[in-house]
């Protein structure tokens, strides 16, 4: 195994550009995860939510929060992740379900705009309630992956995170869909998406199932925070933001509504940052992310796999 | 007047916050030093905070649904005192008559730092109103409005440090660069619909910012560009103290001329085309009503007074880098017009200097001054969308009681 890998792996540049390909598509996982929950909220209630960013800072926070106590105290790695990563996602939900219901239920029927400028303040002051809590500063997220043995020939073009990541993502999209096609709660999903005056109808509880894709959606961000910040090493309260943007980015690239959409928008935003910042300049890292974005909306609003709008009066 | 039932939902959503916060609000670690303080007085403090803010909101529900059973005719007859006295001219001239005067003794009574104080709300009020075209009137959700403001004051900046252009010679560049730059964003994304927009301008926002940080031959990067002269008055130059109340009486000068042309703007054939636009833009297109040109020139017109207020910025402070322009001012300006009520000239001004000057003076307070920004925009969104000082349309009635063409 290692020989072989050794075989394909002897040109440098070879290498760089396979470094590049997989951390990018880390990252797009990572987007992915992310841009689920603005593309499933989208399709439900066709509101942006701006405040999903700072929902998945709450949850690297909260993850770790638990992780660095738990550390303190002495408990085994494993432990440590599994617990970490539940609080993470149970706060993470219980804060998503917190602001639907305060800052968009009794704005359901305001004009367009109103839920979104509430989406904005709501992302603002969690921000800032972040910052007031706990502090400003970058802080060491403690390494809950541990570098396999069996990845040591490879190590320098491919981390342990990496194949973490991937495989955990690869997961959760499974059992996403799972959910979504199969059961009682992904139908009735569906089905309000589609039209939600007639969902009422047929005696779906509109507001419940408006809620549960806020949990499932703010779920899925605690749990791309969780493994970005041990990816990344640190956290501060302002990580929600750019992710936010660049998730929403991977959403609208993909066609926003649409689920495999947003995985496809992800992988494909992240190996584009990748690449543009390995070939072309790192400064300008987020700036291909915006002008991607801000291209797409222009040339193709409704996105790689999106349909078009067609609005009747 | 309240129930048990409302006192023990209260309680239990009091519980469910003391829950969320429990991770953020109690425990805080040091990973370095490896130490974990528990604040559990915080829980209470949390515990308490939203016991009184749930009975506080229910007790105005209460109020609001009781006042519209019992008279829903006189509640929309009675205006505000503001709007009274909008409505009288002559009660309308004494009071802007003395708001001049008092602003015009303003800095002679007070230290230059007050006057610097009250120069940043004027500025504020003069974005806000900017802003109000395109986000009140226009109805288009700028999130990036803050990257005109920027190129104002970069232009002026630049401009000055290369080829020693003066304040008056810059204004009007500065102004046109911003409105250009407008133009230029507006002509490809005007058609995409609102929330769309938003996020386009934001991006748009973001792009400035990091660009102006990272291409340091062009902007100096993140150090930023420093001593940017003063603005002179036909080649005086001011000292420092004369500066700042010069700068005073300009911004005083910009607001009243702002004020006006937004006045007679909102009255004119464009302005009821974008409030029309803001209703229903198929409506407004079957009135033969060129939505793009329309809504190009809100876009234009706003990032024209940015520009203004931006070259303005550079030459009050001397000092410009990239850290004044991040999206927290463009969220600071939204929350002025969202705050004074979107559309409404009155409200804006007020929205500025209830939003600047209160956290200037509650310094105590400052530190919680972005997180009170974002409550009020969600209050005032679930509460009172149409802002403390609403835009009263303007209605004709007729005493005259017309005959119907079925009497004739």
């Amino acid at each position: 195994m290692a020989a072989c890998f050794r075989f394909f792996f002897r040109d440098p540049g070879m290498d760089y550009f396979i470094e590049l390909f997989c951390s990018g598509l880390t990252r797009g996982a990572i987007y992915a995860l992310i841009a689920l929950g603005y593309t499933m909220v989208y399709g439900i209630i066709g509101l942006i939510n701006f405040a999903h960013g700072e929902i998945y800072m709450i949850g690297a926070f909260t993850a770790f929060i638990v992780a660095t106590v738990l550390s303190i105290y002495g408990f085994p790695l494993l432990a440590i992740v599994i617990l970490a990563g539940f609080a993470a996602v149970i706060w993470s939900s219980a804060y998503g379900y917190t602001v639907e219901k305060i800052a968009y239920r009794p704005l359901r029927h305001a004009p367009r705009l109103s839920p979104l400028i509430s989406a904005i303040g709501m992302s603002i002051f969690l921000q800032n309630y972040v910052l007031l809590a706990q502090t400003s500063n970058f802080l060491p997220f403690p390494e809950l992956i541990p570098e396999f043995a069996f990845m040591e020939p490879i190590a320098h073009i491919v981390g342990s995170t990496d194949i973490v990541i991937l495989i955990t993502t690869a997961v959760i999209m499974l059992i996403l869909t799972i959910v979504i096609k199969g059961t009682k709660v992904g139908k009735a999903m569906r089905a309000t998406s589609q039209d939600r005056t007639m969902a009422m109808l047929v005696g779906i509880n509109v507001n419940r199932i408006i809620s549960a894709t806020f949990i499932i959606g703010s779920a899925l961000a605690a749990v791309g925070g969780l493994l970005i910040a041990s990816h990344i090493g640190q956290i501060n309260f302002y990580i929600g933001f750019l992710a936010g943007i660049k998730a929403f980015t991977a959403a609208v690239l993909g066609g926003i509504g649409s689920i495999p959409g947003a995985v496809l928008g992800g992988l494909v935003l992240g190996l584009t940052e990748s690449f543009a910042t390995g070939y072309v300049s790192s400064d300008y890292e987020d700036v291909f992310a915006f002008s991607l974005l801000v291209l797409i909306l222009i040339f193709k609003p409704s996105g790689l796999l999106g349909k078009a709008e067609t609005k009747k009066v | 007047m309240l129930g048990f039932k409302e006192i023990k939902n209260g309680l239990l959503v009091s519980l469910w916050f003391v829950f969320l916060t429990f991770p953020l609000m109690v425990v805080k670690v040091d990973p370095v030093e490896r130490i974990v303080r528990w604040r559990w007085e915080n829980s209470l403090y949390v515990a308490i905070g939203t016991f009184a803010v749930f009975l506080l909101v229910k007790i105005i529900i209460q109020r609001r649904s009781r006042n519209a059973a019992v008279d829903k005719e006189a509640e929309q007859k009675k205006e505000s005192f503001i709007h009274r006295v909008l409505a009288s001219p002559r009660q309308k001239f004494t009071l802007i008559a003395l708001l001049l005067a008092v602003a015009i003794v303003f800095p002679l009574f007070s230290s230059s730092y007050q006057t610097n104080v009250m120069t940043t709300a004027l500025m504020y009020v003069v974005l806000g109103l900017g802003l109000n075209i395109v986000v009140g009137m226009a109805g288009l959700l700028d999130l990036g409005y803050v990257a005109f403001y920027a190129v104002g004051a970069y232009s002026y900046a630049l401009l000055n440090h290369h080829f020693d252009l003066g304040f008056w010679a810059v204004l009007p560049i500065g102004g046109g660069l911003a409105a250009i730059f407008g133009i230029l964003l507006g002509f490809p994304v005007l058609r995409l619909r609102g929330d769309y927009l938003a996020i386009v301008t934001l991006g748009f926002g973001e792009i400035i910012r990091l660009v102006l940080e990272n291409w340091s031959e062009f902007s100096k990067g993140p150090s930023g560009i420093s001593n940017i002269s003063r603005p002179g008055l036909f080649g005086i130059e001011f000292g420092l103290d004369g500066a700042i109340i010069y700068i005073y009486y300009l911004m005083i000068v910009f607001m009243i001329v702002t004020i006006f042309i937004v006045n007679r703007l909102q009255d004119s054939r464009l302005g009821r085309a974008w409030i029309a636009l803001r209703e229903d833009e198929i409506a407004c297109q079957a009135m033969g009503i060129d939505k793009r040109k329309t809504k190009l020139v809100a876009f234009s017109l706003g990032a024209f007074w940015a520009g203004i207020i931006g070259v303005v910025f550079a030459a009050k402070t001397t000092f410009i880098n990239p850290a004044s322009f991040t999206f927290l001012e463009s969220a600071i300006i939204l929350a002025i017009v969202v705050l004074g009520g979107m559309g409404s000239i009155v409200g804006v001004i007020f929205g500025a200097l209830i939003l600047i000057l209160l956290p200037e003076y509650l310094r105590a307070l400052s530190e919680y001054r972005m997180l009170a920004f974002g409550a009020i925009l969600v209050a005032m969104m679930v509460f009172r969308p149409q802002g403390l000082i609403s835009n009263i349309r303007r209605t004709y009635h007729s005493d005259k009681k017309f005959p119907s063409p079925t009497q004739q």
